[in-house]
């Protein structure tokens, strides 16, 4: 059985799954069910100074797609509502009681020095493994001066990551916001500012949706509502964007990354792996299901390990990383195309639909014959894969390689020899 | 209604098919692929958009998706029921392509239908009075059907019937466990809504001469079923305890059993839904024994498998190739016999020396109705050689140009569905039977492009796209 232990920025856990910073790690007596559980570590819902916060009702809300509830998922709920001192006290508890899982402090206070030198002086005392500042809480804190505030402007995140590396014993992660137009900025500048690592992403800025009935937003406050953090399964790719521009950037390739965004499984944890998160943070899928779903995450993971000959996790951490390019490194000489495999097909046409509508116009039906199975107009076809995509049978509409037997051409290389044969690329591509 | 009554119709006539909760129905509908140019609506006489309404039910829309439902099937309420769906649009869905569980359209068209008839919300006015009058007879299905449409259309129509409960055999012949009687009642009160003069307990020929129907109306539809029951034409038959399928049928369906006694064993003859569905409620309405007996084998029988397999998980028991020849007793039947047969070039044959005897205390016929011949003469209308009103397939017109019919009485006895499918159609063609050249009115496009079925886009064969050489 491979070895799920995992070093994040120098956080050690016995597997990568940790509770992100939310509702799932508000107290002492819930973390401790969790590790019993089986989860490797948590980041304590955000600590901040007295007196704490006063929370909204309601708080949560969400979208059901085709059936599937919690697709998305957002939260208006701030900061912990507890005193610092019950929590700090509980930290210590935890942390006494199970010394191998990782605990990691969330903190989030103004923008002071005084004031992050003693939160984090206290936070380090309580026995916390590692600090994840929060620069990402969207709603509410920020409108304080606080969270995504700081993370939306990179001078300020490695002023305040500053502050706090002048004090912490121990490791520090950055938490970015998405709510930027680049996130490699705001990268850049905690690792200039001395943080051993980041965690991404934070939630996304969201309105919920307006209730056809009565005309007012949904999930209010009383009938007004104010943006929330988006997540959940929706928010997966704009999440592993996020974590491959700083996986990729020359500037901050090599930081360790805990990853956070929309995972539900064991695969999803995988891919947040490949792409270079030495750690994953869950919670939308622990508040659809509690913490009983790290069964499945730890033997998951486990099993393709195994499957793929990995013994440890840093033998696939940031393996697909390099995967990702600009687009003007990818070859315009690669081809393939939709293969459709009439055994397989059940007719409904929906790729015929979608592709004479929406795409290319490659794929025909012969009415005369009286078949539903679509075919492909192999010579028009550009290999988009909606097809593909679109249809509902696993295995039955496959995209295929075509060689095309010349030497691989960039738009970078393109470019820069003057674009010469171009005229033979749109020939390929066009007729 | 005596306890026992009630107990037997609490415990034996459960519907089979129950309506989807509304948490299901979202699945269902989600598991609907959306097909493009769907069998199901294909597979459907009425072409309702299957796919359609059942992404409206998907997107909450449940007013929308009963509107698409009733515009392409004004009965689509009782069809949702009474349909043989598993060989229609259910069995037409591409997850059987898949080994799949196809969709189960008829519950979702439940779903839409039912919650329309909740609120009691009316899906569409009547058009514009345009002048012209229509006479309806018969108010089953075809003729509610055709009634309904003309009304869109801005008829003014008036509907007759020789019954004074209106809904033909969606009131009186759709077995309870399939479609309760109310199903049929809303559905006909709703329809009657779009201001349908009726005529009910009026019988054309005994209390309107027929010749009156033409003079005062400007086209006429038939649409007025079969007649009764065939005569066996063998000895007993009037012997007490010999009923036939569709008053015995009635009886039940107006959960009045006491008319009916009890039975140890009955003997059903015939081989066709009516007969199945025939065994199935004596069997449920306590009769011990049940056993339905046809001249032919079993795979000559015209009852759909589903059908025979619900009769068998009642414990029916089924004789084949058995003829009756006398029904036996004094005053009342005790007993059958029949004569073995064998099926030659297609024809039923009696072998000599296979009479046999079978003790029963009822028989119920249901060999099939005889057709309504005298209306077809007192209009001078041409029938086939069954007695059939001819009509043009794609009109529905009779001999007379004025005369369209649809239904059992042209059909010789289908599905309700067909008979809606005809009544739409017979209503558009009187439209332009008096409005030649005229488009519908609005409001009525629609439903008109689904009489045929809704043509898909035409898509050109090799592409669209500009580059093509």
């Amino acid at each position: 059985m491979a070895d799920l232990s995992t070093d994040c920025a120098g956080i050690k856990s016995p597997n990568p799954f940790w509770l992100a910073s939310a509702p799932p790690t508000n107290s002492g007596e819930q973390i401790m069910r969790a590790f019993d559980y089986g989860w490797g570590g948590a980041v304590w819902k955000t600590l901040g100074f007295d007196p704490p916060v006063i929370n909204a009702t309601s708080r949560y809300g969400a979208i059901t797609i085709g059936g599937l509830k919690m697709a998305g998922f957002n939260n208006i709920e701030l900061i912990t509502d507890r005193p610092l001192e019950d929590n700090l006290r509980e930290v210590a508890q935890v942390k006494k009681r199970y010394p191998k899982n990782a605990v990691i402090v969330s903190l989030m206070v103004p923008c002071e020095k005084k004031a992050w030198h003693e939160i984090v002086e206290r936070s380090v005392d309580a026995g916390a493994d590692g600090l994840e500042l929060n620069f990402g809480c969207p709603h509410g804190m920020s409108e304080r001066g606080m969270g995504a505030a700081v993370g939306q402007v990179p001078d300020y995140v490695k002023m305040v990551t500053e502050y706090v590396k002048e004090k912490s014993t121990v490791p520090v992660l950055v938490k970015l916001t998405p709510n930027i137009t680049d996130v490699r900025y705001s990268a850049r500048a905690a690792r200039a500012g001395g943080a051993d690592g980041v965690s991404l992403i934070n939630t996304i800025n969201s309105i919920m949706g307006v209730d056809l009935e009565t005309m007012r937003p949904k999930f209010s406050v009383g009938g007004l509502a104010a943006h929330g953090g988006y997540c959940g399964p929706a928010v997966k790719p704009i999440a592993l964007h996020m974590l491959s521009s700083i996986a990729t950037d020359p500037e901050t390739r090599g930081l360790p990354m805990s990853g956070i965004g929309g995972i539900s499984n064991w695969a999803d944890a995988a891919e947040f792996m490949l792409l270079g998160a030495s750690s994953v943070q869950l919670c939308t899928a622990v508040m659809h299901y509690g913490y009983r779903i790290i069964e499945e995450l730890t033997s998951g993971l486990s099993d393709w390990m195994d499957g793929k000959g990995f013994k440890k996790v840093s033998d696939f951490v940031g393996m697909t990383a390099p995967s990702i390019v600009g687009w003007k490194k990818l070859n315009l000489h690669h081809k393939t195309v939709s293969r459709i495999h009439p055994e397989k097909c059940i007719g409904c046409q929906l790729c015929y639909i979608a592709c004479n509508d929406t795409a290319h116009q490659c794929i025909a039906v012969d009415r005369k014959n009286g078949s539903r199975v679509p075919y492909v107009i192999e010579e028009d076809c550009v290999g988009c894969n909606l097809c593909s995509l679109v249809c509902p049978v696993e295995g039955c509409i496959t995209m295929e390689e075509v060689k095309t037997g010349k030497q691989p051409l960039t738009w970078e290389q393109y470019t820069a020899a003057g674009m010469a044969g171009y005229g033979e690329v749109y020939k390929r591509m066009h007729s | 209604m005596d306890s026992s009554t009630r107990r037997v119709y609490a415990e034996n006539f459960k519907e089979l098919k129950s309506a989807l909760s509304p948490e299901d129905a979202l699945v269902e509908a989600n598991r609907c692929l959306w097909c493009y140019d769907a069998p199901c609506a294909k597979a459907c006489p009425t072409h309702i958009d299957i796919p359609r309404f059942i992404k409206q039910i998907a997107s909450g829309n449940l007013a929308g998706s009963a509107k698409t439902i009733l515009e392409a099937n004004a009965l689509g309420h009782s069809c949702a029921r009474a349909c043989p769906v598993e060989v229609l649009c259910e069995g037409a869905c591409v997850y059987h392509e898949w080994q799949e569980r196809p969709i189960e359209i008829a519950r979702l068209q439940r779903r839409a239908t039912d919650a329309l008839h909740q609120n009691g919300s009316r899906p569409f006015e009547p058009g514009p009075d345009n002048g012209r009058k229509a006479a309806v007879v018969g108010a089953g299905p075809a003729g509610l059907s055709c009634a309904a449409y003309l009304r869109r259309l801005g008829f003014a129509v008036t509907l007759f019937d020789r019954e004074k409960t209106p809904g033909g055999l969606n009131t009186h012949g759709i077995a309870e466990y399939k479609m309760t009687q109310r199903v049929s009642l809303d559905e006909v009160k709703r329809l009657l809504g779009l201001g349908i003069e009726s005529r009910l307990g009026k019988e054309i020929g005994r209390d309107i001469p027929a010749e009156k129907l033409l003079a005062d109306f400007d086209a006429v539809f038939l649409g007025c079923g079969l007649g009764a029951t065939r005569k066996l034409g063998i000895p007993g038959e009037g012997l007490r305890g010999v009923w036939d399928a569709l008053s015995f049928i009635r009886f039940v369906k107006e959960r009045n059993l006491k008319p009916l006694g009890k039975s140890r064993v009955t003997v059903v003859l015939g081989g066709g839904n009516t007969a199945v569905d025939t065994v199935t409620q004596s069997k449920r309405t306590g009769a011990e024994r049940v056993i339905l007996a046809y001249r032919r084998g079993r795979e000559d029988m015209g009852a759909y498998d589903f059908e025979v397999e619900l009769a068998k998980s009642d414990g029916a028991e089924f004789l084949w190739n058995a003829a009756p020849t006398k029904i036996l007793g004094k005053t009342k039947v005790e007993g059958i016999e029949f004569c073995r047969t064998q099926i030659r070039q297609g024809r039923v044959v009696a072998i000599p020396g296979s009479k046999f005897k079978l003790a029963c205390d009822r028989v119920v016929k249901a060999v099939g109705q005889e057709k309504n011949r005298s209306l077809a003469e007192s209009l001078g209308l041409k029938t086939d050689s069954d007695g059939r009103l001819k009509a043009d397939p794609e009109t529905l017109g009779t001999s007379n140009p004025k005369v369209f019919a649809g239904g059992d009485a042209v059909n010789g006895g289908a599905e309700v569905v067909n008979a809606a499918a005809d009544g739409k159609r017979a209503a558009w063609a009187i439209w332009r039977y008096l409005n030649p050249g005229l488009p519908p009115p609005p409001g009525n496009d629609y439903w008109v492009s689904t009489i045929e079925g809704r043509l898909v886009a035409p898509i050109p064969e090799r592409g669209g796209r500009g580059h093509h050489g």
